[in-house]
């Protein structure tokens, strides 16, 4: 054995053997180890009719180099007797939750969350516990928008009640209604029909309904100068509900001999096709009086316009804020927004629509507070108001 | 029948178009086209995605115990009957009948259209107006300047719609200013829409130049 040398590395040389080997070593585990999504949970989604299910989950951790960072999230989920399947597209990689509405009511579902790197390998989590969406009575988080739908319904009831007592209620001149009899009285004078067009909105749209109402004061008058009252209808639950408002106005005048039920008919459910039919009644009929009180759409210039073109004195009145420029630009007198909702209540004074309109001048009262008072507050650091209208909204 | 198609349009095109003339026989007959084509496509439509799907069908499978339809599926029957409530008219005696459905629709659009509107119109946007002073000293001097309007605008606007209080002294002049406010806003709209409604003729325009002259030279 002498003279044999026995080659031992320097120390230096040992030790960075041992560093190259524990780096390699964990560089490996690290880009083979990027962890699954955990805590994969999937629950019915509240306040929904039991359409969804909603999956969280904890981000799975990526790998070190590029290749093994986590592209996304891919959700699969299976039935009870299946294999899993995918659903929706792959997620970004900060996403943490997932609502799938594409289940069967009470159908169980499972899910697992597949985190997919970004030179394709999957990692997948556990499976959940199977759950099936339900449909709930109520939607909890609406409560607050319920609480102020009853304060602003105790404020039109107290109102009307009041209104209803006896007590005089105020309210402001609208120049578009004084005209109403002007436009009635003139159609009258001139022998010719009064055109009144209700827009396309259904019998549920709230200008429909507050438009009804203005036809049903606009008849009382009609029946009382016997003056024709045309209404082409879109719709037709609106034209039987509109039959009945003007029968009802003509037998309250007490002349229903003069109502005739040919002249409130249905022309199409088509918008344009609709707009080319008043257009025609216009041109070939020349009513002294055109009513645009309702829902408008693209075709509120036309009919304005036509009418401006025959002569007419026109009324319009609508809440749809693209239309309001064009009715203001080629009618007479316009009603804005909410003059429309007042209309009925200005033209015939009952009490109860009176009261009604006072506790919705309340209700703009308490907006009005809310602004003033928000501002104030979140310009000092408070923001409860602000927080209570995120909550309602 | 490609061509005779586009043909058929072009006329039908010119026909609406002449009304810009005055009205005449080119025009009706468009107009009367329109209509019964609209009100039959309209039936169409009415029976294959309304009356089908949603009386016809679930009630058949309740009846016959077809698919996964259970019984309760004669429930269908009351919606059905109210909605052959509407017929009633058609009888002189019992035309009061109609008063049911219309009284149901009414209502039941109402609930649902009123909560939609008080959320979606008021308070979303009241809450919108107050945002912004929120993170106010996270915004620049014009978003401040624009924050401040917004609110000034909203007030004044809002003050225009009080109607029962007589719009004297101060209640006038704020009234005035959200009426300006309105027309601005209208003004914008105006100008915007009248850009969509160009866009639409110049897209017929391009139809009638393109497509159909198309087929001719």
């Amino acid at each position: 054995m002498k003279g044999q040398k026995i080659l031992c590395p320097s120390p230096v040389v040992q030790g960075l053997v041992i560093l190259v080997f524990v780096l390699g070593f964990g560089l490996n585990t690290f880009a083979q180890g990027v962890t699954p999504p955990m805590n994969v949970d999937a629950k019915d989604t509240p306040n929904d009719a039991g359409k969804s299910i909603t999956i969280t989950w904890e981000k799975a951790v990526d790998g070190i180099s590029v290749a093994n960072r986590v592209r996304g999230y891919q959700i699969l989920r299976r039935i009870e007797t299946g294999e899993f399947e995918e659903v929706g597209p792959l997620l970004p990689p900060e996403t943490t939750e997932y609502k799938d509405s594409t289940i069967e009511e009470g159908t169980p579902y499972a899910y697992i969350v597949r985190a997919v790197t970004e030179d394709g390998t999957t990692f997948d989590s556990g499976e959940t516990d199977f759950v099936k969406g339900t449909g709930e009575w109520f939607h909890t988080k609406k409560i607050p928008l319920f609480l102020a739908m009853l304060l602003f319904s105790i404020a039109i009831v107290w109102n009307i009640y009041h209104a209803q007592s006896g007590k005089e209620i105020f309210v402001r001149r609208i120049p578009g209604l004084e005209a109403v009899d002007e436009a009635i009285g003139r159609a009258t004078e001139m022998g010719r029909s009064i055109l009144y067009v209700l827009g396309l909105g259904g019998v549920s749209d709230v200008a429909t309904i507050a438009s009804m109402t203005i036809l049903g004061q606009v008849a009382r008058r009609t029946a009382d100068y016997e003056t024709p009252l045309r209404v082409p209808c879109n719709d037709p639950v609106v034209l039987n509900v509109v039959r009945e408002i003007v029968r009802s106005s003509y037998l309250n005048e007490g002349r229903p001999d003069a109502y005739n039920e040919e002249n409130i008919f249905f022309l199409t459910e088509s918008q344009f096709a609709y707009a080319a039919g008043v257009d025609g009644i216009m041109v070939r009929e020349k009513p002294a009086a055109v009513f645009l009180q309702g829902t408008f759409y693209a075709e509120s210039l036309i009919l304005a316009e036509t009418g401006n073109s025959i002569g007419a004195i026109q009324i319009a009145g609508t809440a749809s804020e693209h239309q309001l420029p064009f009715f203001i630009a080629a009618c007479d007198y316009t009603l804005i927004g909410e003059e429309l909702y007042a209309a009925s209540a200005y033209l015939s004074k009952e009490p109860m629509l009176l009261g009604s309109l006072r506790g919705q001048d309340w209700g703009k009262l308490f907006i009005f507070a809310a602004i003033v008072l928000g501002v104030i507050l979140e310009l000092l650091g408070v923001n409860w108001i602000t927080t209570f209208l995120q909550r309602v909204s | 029948m490609e061509v005779f198609g586009i043909w058929v349009a072009a006329f039908l095109t010119f026909c609406i178009y002449s009304f810009l003339y005055r009205d005449n026989p080119f025009y009706r007959f468009a107009e009367h086209l329109f209509i019964g084509l609209a009100v039959g496509y309209g039936i169409v439509i009415t029976i294959h995605q309304g009356l089908i799907p949603l009386a016809w069908n679930p009630l058949w499978q309740a009846i016959t115990g077809e698919g996964e339809a259970s019984r309760w599926g004669l429930l269908n029957l009351i919606p059905i009957c109210i909605g052959l409530l509407f017929f009633a008219r058609l009888s002189r005696r019992h035309s009061w009948l109609i008063r049911y459905p219309l009284a149901i629709l009414i209502g039941v659009g109402s609930g649902i259209a009123i909560p939609n509107v008080l959320q979606a119109d008021i308070f979303a946007q009241t809450h919108g107006t107050l945002t912004p002073f929120s993170q106010i000293g996270r915004l620049s001097a014009f978003e401040i300047f624009g924050a401040i309007l917004m609110v000034i605008g909203v007030i004044c606007t809002l003050t225009y719609f009080f109607f029962s209080v007589e719009h004297q002294g101060a209640i006038a002049g704020i009234s005035k200013i959200g009426i300006a406010f309105l027309m601005i806003g209208f003004g914008s709209a105006f100008g915007n829409t009248v850009m969509g409604r160009v866009a639409l003729l110049i897209q017929r325009v391009d139809f009638l130049l393109n497509n159909w002259l198309g087929t001719l030279f």
